[in-house]
């Protein structure tokens, strides 16, 4: 980042650029996915990713190489690469370019306060969309609850008690791992088989005298199932975050008298805050925007009333948008709430995320040098 | 230095048939030894002879180490320090430690000091301060350091960080303190700070150190175990060890002929 991107046009001349000895049709490759930093940002690391991955340097030496004949081949290789890598960061800016100028194009004008706190009216032809703002929030809230400290206590375990080579250990990580490549709508069908129809049946039948209250589809039950399908998530990043705290921290502690819980509260896990906050930040910003998981789960196609419990139903924005976009008796009329909704279901999720990572980079501060 | 006698001294830690080993290895010993009261003790040795392992085990940092297993019998004060029901926790509050790398906690000076305290229990606010205090006192640091205690540990000069180490494991009032090459990683002047230190903390405190550098054992310890290959060859006064030895392996090492 502190080699502005505009030196693409006038690079300083590289020492060794004359020592003509190459390789590196090879090596913008790998640089592009090596920014280490990049994949813990969530959404908000792609801009920087691609000014960072500028292929100025790249082209600087190619053009101060001696143009001997031996080189040509690579010289034209590395044009080529350029071009093509190019052409493709082009080709990413403008799908994002045209997404969101689209969507703020055609929501923007329909984003009045009535919108936003209003419930859908007319066969949701009119009126706002209060009710899916609400369910969303109130599911991605329930859910970080459900999911943060599950995820942080198993990646603890993982890391500060299991014996890493015990055999239960491995089935663990091979659990989690496949946890994260389960389709969602998959996360949607268990939640609706064990949550709602075994949990939730279970609750009625010993608390309710078979009256249905829990086991039918609803707010907890759908965050439950969300929280199952970001768990991995969660623990992944908590695991990291953990195994970067340096050992000899821990020691230090153990050999002042702490217990193994003592040295983990307050030394290990402050450290690892940023990191675990930087899994939750990517469990919010899933959570937020996948429907599958709640579609036999909780979510309502039309529910004019908040939910006033955790049995019930709720609507949610990216299911609105589904259903404002294929279920609506009159498209036309419905086009600006569907852009508007888009709006909202984006500028929340961002939020959420800002949120987070400004929180984030506070403790990181705080932690680095708290000398400042 | 403090003559030849162990006669009427009072034993601080009494180590009898120690085996250390790592899975079916084994790491270290048998090694019997008595480290007197208020005296400094230091375990020399070339790399991995097992004089850290030894170190380690006489306040069961080794407990930590995966597949560590300890034999034998160490006793801190006559109680075993291995005997069934004891918990390390409290072994290591009574026999501090201090590290080759000073590692001092991403926190301010005084928390770094007040932690043994405050997981210790220790609530009253005065108290805990005053504690601080005399301990940064006592590891020649107060000075240095006494406007500054707010403020994040980090910041301190490496010799500084190491003796902020020191005084974190004194504030808890251990009654022996072990140190890991606690200067190897230091300069010539803050080495030297350190063995001034050491020279002032001997008065209160039993001190075993572990060093590579011969001239620091000779100036700083009383009492000199060399160890070899994973056992104790020779433990003798620091005088008789560096003046006339009676193994042949020790002279060779401590004349600098191999190791």
């Amino acid at each position: 980042m502190k080699r502005p991107a505009s030196r693409v046009g006038s690079p300083p001349a590289p020492p060794t650029g004359a020592s003509g000895r190459t390789t590196h049709p090879a090596r913008p490759a790998l640089r592009a996915p090596s920014s280490p930093a990049a994949d813990h940002r969530g959404r908000f690391g792609e801009a920087e990713r691609s000014e960072r991955g500028g292929g100025g340097r790249w082209g600087a030496e190619g053009r101060s190489e001696p143009s001997q004949g031996s080189h040509h081949s690579s010289r034209l290789g590395d044009v080529a690469l350029a071009l093509g890598t190019g052409l493709a960061v082009a080709l990413v800016l403008l799908i994002v370019v045209v997404i969101l100028g689209d969507v703020v194009y055609n929501g923007a004008a329909h984003m009045t306060l009535g919108f936003l706190t209003q419930a859908p009216r007319d066969g949701m032809t009119a009126g706002g969309i209060f009710p899916a703002i609400f369910g969303t929030v109130a599911l991605v809230v329930l859910m970080t609850l459900a999911v943060l400290p599950a995820g942080v206590a198993t990646a603890i375990y993982l890391s500060e008690y299991a014996n890493p080579g015990s055999r239960f250990t491995r089935l663990v990580r091979v659990a989690v791992n496949n946890l994260a490549g389960v389709p969602s709508i998959v996360f949607g069908l268990f939640g609706l088989g064990f949550f709602v129809q075994f949990v939730g049946a279970g609750i009625d039948r010993a608390l309710y005298g078979g009256q249905r209250v829990f086991g039918q589809p609803a707010l907890v039950w759908a965050a439950l199932t969300m929280s199952v399908l970001t768990l991995p998530v969660v623990i992944v990043a908590t695991e990291e975050a953990l195994s970067a705290v340096p050992r000899e921290l821990r020691l230090a502690s153990a050999a002042l008298g702490a217990s193994r819980l003592q040295t983990i509260v307050r030394v290990v896990l402050p450290q690892a805050l940023p990191g675990i906050l930087t899994g939750a930040i990517l469990a919010i910003s899933r959570g937020a925007g996948e429907v599958a998981p709640i579609l036999f789960t909780g979510v309502a196609y039309y529910l004019p009333k908040l939910p006033r419990s955790l049995h019930d139903q709720f609507m949610q924005l990216g299911y609105h948008v589904y259903v404002l976009s294929t279920q609506s008796p009159d498209v036309d009329a419905t086009r600006p709430i569907l852009y508007a909704t888009v709006l909202v279901l984006l500028l929340l999720t961002f939020a959420l995320n800002a949120t987070a990572v400004v929180v984030r980079s506070r403790m990181r501060r705080r932690l680095a040098g708290a000398n400042s | 230095m403090n003559g030849d006698s162990n006669l009427g001294a009072a034993i601080s830690l009494s180590v009898r048939d120690l085996v250390v080993s790592y899975g079916d290895k084994r790491a270290m010993g048998p090694v019997t030894m008595e480290i007197e009261q208020k005296r400094v003790t230091a375990l020399i040795g070339p790399s991995g002879c097992g004089k850290s392992t030894f170190l380690r085990s006489l306040n069961r940092m080794n407990d930590l180490v995966l597949g560590c297993r300890v034999e034998g019998d160490v006793r801190l004060d006559g109680q075993a320090i291995y005997g069934p029901g004891v918990d390390p926790v409290e072994v290591r509050r009574r026999v501090g430690m201090v590290f080759q790398k000073s590692n001092p906690f991403p926190k301010t000076i005084f928390d770094n000091v007040a932690y043994g305290l405050r997981i210790g229990g220790m609530r009253d606010r005065a108290e805990i301060t005053g504690r601080v205090e005399r301990a940064l006192g006592r590891a020649a640091l107060w000075n240095e350091v006494k406007d500054r205690l707010g403020e994040s540990a980090l910041g301190l000069s490496g010799g500084q960080q190491q003796r902020l180490c020191i005084a974190r494991a004194l504030a808890v009032e251990p009654e022996v303190l072990l140190m890991d090459e606690p200067a190897s990683a230091l300069d010539p002047i803050a080495t030297a700070h350190i063995e001034e230190l050491i020279h002032e903390l001997v008065r209160d405190y039993t001190v075993v150190i572990v060093t590579h550098n011969m001239q620091q054992a000779a100036r700083v310890s009383d009492y000199t175990a060399f160890f070899y290959m994973g056992d104790l060859v020779e433990f003798a006064t620091t005088d008789a060890i560096f003046t006339h030895p009676s193994q042949s392996r020790t002279e060779d090492y401590v004349t600098g002929r191999f190791g």
